[in-house]
């Protein structure tokens, strides 16, 4: 277990600079998500931390040892690939106990650790399978049990669930916390699902461009995008700067920064036949263009002279009996009002 | 109506390929257990060619001397060809393309242009004829062959298996020992017998290189047909028949074109 810390650091292929000045300290013990689209770096920069590219400038520290020219078998780190990269030739056992095996731990010492392993992942029975007789969950719980078995000072992850369907995806999400709170590991993975970072992670790291945009814990990187860019990849966010009309009053909350932009959250925005009475309350008027019901949640979509709105709230927090093409009120709170800088 | 034609035209083509193919084989694998020494019928059963050949030294000897050379080639051949396709596979360098193209065309060169180069080269190198020379040619013949099929079953190993073993404290090695080569190690085998089949079979390369009192098997068997004919050759042909179908249905089952890997 130990401390992760990447300073500036900077990796070209050709002329395309894949990572650009990063800098992202990884405390002991968190669990933390590297998210962007692709292209952005993020895998570049897991496989940088790891030790499988090496940066053409820049520090990266495991613990207290600077690692950069330090190659990926000697860094003692954990790592789980998206393919989960499981050896075919070997059994379950076999293929955890590979790094016990390279590590000379003795006969012993391997068995019991594998068997510890197995027992963590719920993989118990399985240790004498093929990986090709496993289920792609009982695969993904195996390349875990591998990556942690060594006791590694950091593990990483390559998007450790994107093979998995949804629901699945879901439990092993739960599975992947409740391990790493267990055994109270440093974890980085990446991923470009947005939901699967927020649910996950202590900090988020979000990537453009080859450049960290943003790294914060999510709640503070969800409610205070430093751009539009983070805005919109992070959960989705409506631009105010074209809101006009009749009874339009945006209220601009004092942190805006100059030439910044004012955004709101789908989810913030209440609807209503009649324009509401509070005061601290940005408003405007807009016409429903739709009205997507999903169980417990609904979608609508409105239009501001030109501009879609989108809201999205408990279906029985809508008022009833709106049809499409009825003239409503949307309000805001001023403090869930998004000031972002640039546009 | 011309389908059938056609299906029919197709089978009585296959059949005269196998039969233009086999029939001379099956004549001379026939004959080496006739009794007669001027291939006269009736056939009449007899092992006596096969007596004569096992008290022949010159022939048991140019047999022995085949075998020898055909292993040391395959050892050779082999670890060098599995090296330069791993490295070929895991490593990007300049030439890298250059290098794959260049190992086609020694399989396209006629054999008597090679030997002739060689027997050139050797000559202008001081190394002259002789086992050594034989066994050079040879390596560089098999060797492209072992490439190709090493690094056809390359093509379907995963990489990041090896990043995988790397990740968790395996060096260059024991990935290499653990991981890739149990994967391509049916490629090997099947690589090997290539090796094997190119040496053993070898006349032109052999012919050029070896030393009069040296001879290969094939060498040998062409000698002495020019000196006379007698049913001991078929005897020996028969053999090495025998041993080089076995080998390269071998080479075949372990390598893709085999069907089922």
């Amino acid at each position: 277990m130990a401390e992760v810390s990447v300073q500036n650091i900077t990796k070209s292929f050709g002329s395309l600079k894949a990572l650009n000045d990063v800098t992202m300290d990884f405390p002991d013990g968190g669990f933390f998500a590297l998210l962007g689209p692709s292209g952005s770096g993020k895998t570049t920069l897991l496989r940088t931390i790891a030790g499988f590219i090496f940066a053409d400038s820049g520090s990266i520290r495991i613990g207290d040892e600077f690692v950069e020219n330090t190659p990926v078998e000697k860094r003692d780190i954990g790592m789980m690939f998206q393919n989960y990269a499981l050896f075919p030739n070997m059994t379950v056992a076999d293929n955890i106990g590979f790094g016990l095996r390279v590590r000379k731990v003795g006969a012993t010492e391997e068995k019991r650790r594998i068997g510890e392993a197995l027992e963590l992942v719920q993989l118990g029975q399985h240790g004498d399978r093929k990986p090709h007789q496993l289920s792609g969950g009982q695969r993904q719980r195996v390349a875990l049990a591998r990556a942690i078995v060594t006791n590694p000072r950091v593990l990483l992850l390559d998007e450790p669930l994107s093979a998995l369907d949804k629901a699945l995806r879901v439990d092993m999400q739960f599975e992947l916390k409740r391990i790493q709170r267990e055994i109270g590991i440093t974890t980085v993975f990446v991923t470009h699902d947005q939901e699967e970072a927020l649910t996950l992670s202590d900090k988020i790291g979000i990537l453009r461009d080859g450049k960290m945009i943003q790294a914060g814990p999510p709640r503070e990187v969800y409610n205070n995008p430093v751009d539009l860019f983070t805005a919109a990849f992070l959960g989705e966010a409506n631009i105010l700067s074209d809101i006009s009309g009749d009874g339009a009053d945006i209220r601009t909350p004092a942190n805006l920064p100059a030439g910044g932009t004012l955004a709101v959250r789908p989810e913030n925005i209440t609807i209503s036949t009649s324009k509401p009475g509070e005061d601290a309350i940005s408003t405007c008027q807009a016409v429903l263009e739709r009205r997507v019901f999903a169980g417990a949640m609904a979608t609508c979509i409105l239009r501001n002279n030109g501009t879609d709105i989108k809201v999205i709230s408990r279906d029985q927090d809508i008022p009833p009996n709106i049809a499409e093409g009825d003239q409503l009120w949307l309000s805001w709170p001023v403090e869930k009002t998004l000031s972002i800088s640039g546009s | 109506m011309s389908g059938t034609f056609l299906a029919r035209l197709g089978k009585l083509w296959l059949a005269l390929i196998l039969f233009f193919l086999y029939a001379p084989i099956f004549v001379m694998a026939f004959m080496s257990f006739n009794a007669s020494q001027y291939y006269q019928l009736p056939f009449e059963f007899s092992l006596k060619w096969y007596e004569k050949l096992a008290g022949n030294t010159e022939i048991i000897d140019a047999a022995t001397r085949s075998v020898g050379i055909a292993i040391i080639t395959t050892i050779i051949a082999t670890i060098l060809g599995t090296a330069a396709s791993v490295a070929l596979f895991r490593f990007e360098f300049r030439g890298k393309r250059f290098l794959q193209v260049m190992l086609f065309p020694p399989i396209a060169i006629p054999w008597l242009i090679t030997g002739t180069a060689m027997l050139i080269f050797f000559f202008g190198i001081g190394l002259g004829r002789g086992t050594p020379s034989v066994i050079i040619g040879h390596v560089a013949l098999a060797l492209p062959y072992v490439i190709v099929v090493v690094s056809a079953r390359l093509a379907t190993f995963d990489a990041t298996l090896e990043e995988a073993a790397r990740s968790m404290g395996a060096d260059g090695w024991t990935v290499t020992r653990r991981v890739t080569l149990p994967w391509i190690s049916s490629g090997i085998i099947a690589g090997a017998l290539f090796a094997f089949a190119v040496s053993f079979d070898q006349f032109v390369v052999s012919y050029f290189l070896s030393e009069p009192g040296d001879s290969t098997l094939p060498v040998l068997i062409y000698t002495s047909i020019r000196k006379g004919f007698t049913p001991e050759i078929n005897a020996i042909s028969t053999i090495i028949i025998v041993v080089s179908m076995a080998v390269m249905l071998v080479a075949a089952r372990f390598s893709n074109f085999g069907g089922e890997r």
